[in-house]
């Protein structure tokens, strides 16, 4: 089963960073986000400052899964890319190892053709990392259990008392 | 499962506010937004119709703080309670964490609360998720009104599992923090598992 969201280590955070950077400059694009398919950001490479990025995670991980179930619907396993042209600025949305969502905010400094070949090329790299990062995780428990103990526990419940009352 | 970056240390959590229609999803979550401070929280999303039904979800990020290092927060989802919409139920339980039950205690409700419980268990079924496994809270809504099933036989029916539940007037913001608590303490609590 693919997984709906993942726990990232610090070496694969920088490859990944690496590599959408690099997307960025040769698809000569605004910026490039990485979203699981629960929603949430995973990373991003440009100026991003602008965007209200929950939001935009969220909105954008709906915006796939709904596509992907019309999919179902006319007979398709999934839709791999979503495009969605503004005037400004436009989007171009792909998925990697079915559990990750590619987000590419470009401009009219770039065209369409380029931003989707250059894609491509990232995911296959992309595809790698998550595929590492997959196999990983059915070994990590212990590192999970030193990090997260009671002392955790205790500060995040008087952190929650504090925020919700 | 939630999101943990050890590189950034960020820890995402998904919360998702499950019920029948009309039950105050919307409600918690709208009470929510407009009482704690603007700075731990975003932008309330929702995706409704023009009658004020939600369509696909509503969304709101809430920043819990810095737990030992990592910078902790919190996605509370609604789903759409009308039976009409599964498609969307099914696509906002991908990535749950945890699940507050918002049941309507309105006699005449009493069996949608039946019956959308046992959508959320198919509905978990399918993406391969229990609600047996996950932290799961129940909450009585809608105790101001005058028609409501009593306490006893909506724990009966609807709570064998005996998770912790409680009563609420959402409209009011009465137990909305405490049921949202309890929930994110044990999501938590799951992060070590
Ligand atoms: N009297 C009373 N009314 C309530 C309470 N909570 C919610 N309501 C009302 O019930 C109606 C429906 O509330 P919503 O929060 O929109 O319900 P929902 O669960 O989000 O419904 P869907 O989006 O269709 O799934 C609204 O008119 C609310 O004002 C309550 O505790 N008491
Ligand atoms: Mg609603």
């Amino acid at each position: 089963m693919p997984f709906e969201s993942v726990n990232i280590f610090e070496q694969d955070f920088w490859e990944i960073n690496e590599n959408l950077e690099m997307l960025r400059k040769q698809a000569n694009a605004e910026s490039v986000l990485l979203i699981d398919k629960a929603g949430q950001l995973i990373t991003s490479a440009g100026d991003v400052s602008e965007i209200d990025i929950s939001s935009f995670a969220s909105l954008s991980a709906a915006d796939f899964a709904a596509t992907s179930q019309l999919a179902l619907l006319i007979g398709e396993s999934e839709f791999n890319t979503l495009f969605h042209q503004g005037k400004k600025l436009s989007l171009y949305v792909s998925v990697i190892s079915q559990s990750v969502i590619l987000v590419v905010i470009f401009s009219q400094r770039t065209t369409l053709g380029l931003v989707r070949l250059k894609v491509n090329n990232s995911v296959k790299n992309l595809e790698m990392i998550f595929r590492r990062i997959f196999e990983k995780l059915g070994t990590v428990k212990e590192e999970k259990e030193q990090e997260f103990g009671e002392d955790f526990f205790e500060e995040a419940d008087s952190e929650i008392d504090n925020l919700f009352t | 499962m939630s999101l943990i970056n050890y590189a950034s240390r960020e820890i995402n959590c998904k919360i998702v506010y499950y019920g029948p229609g009309l039950g105050g999803k919307t409600t918690n979550i709208k009470y929510i937004y407009s009482k704690i401070s603007p700075g731990i929280r975003g932008k309330l999303i929702s995706l409704a119709t023009e009658l004020d039904r939600t369509l696909f979800f509503d969304f709101l990020p809430v920043d819990v703080g810095n737990i030992k290092g990592f910078k902790t927060r919190f996605h509370l989802y609604t789903v759409p309670g009308q039976v009409y919409y599964n498609a969307s139920r099914k696509l906002i339980l991908k990535g749950v964490d945890g699940i507050i039950f918002v049941a309507d205690s309105q006699i005449e409700r009493f069996d949608d609360n039946i019956d959308s419980v046992e959508n959320m268990k198919e509905n978990l079924a399918v993406i391969g998720l229990s609600i047996i496994k996950l932290p799961f809270v129940i909450q009585y809504n809608k105790r101001d009104l005058p028609n409501i099933s009593s306490l006893d036989k909506l724990e009966s029916i609807l709570n064998p599992m005996k998770v912790p539940y409680f009563e609420a007037v959402a409209t009011q913001g009465i137990g909305v923090f405490d049921t949202l608590k309890a929930c994110s303490k044990l999501v938590i609590r799951t992060l070590s598992r």
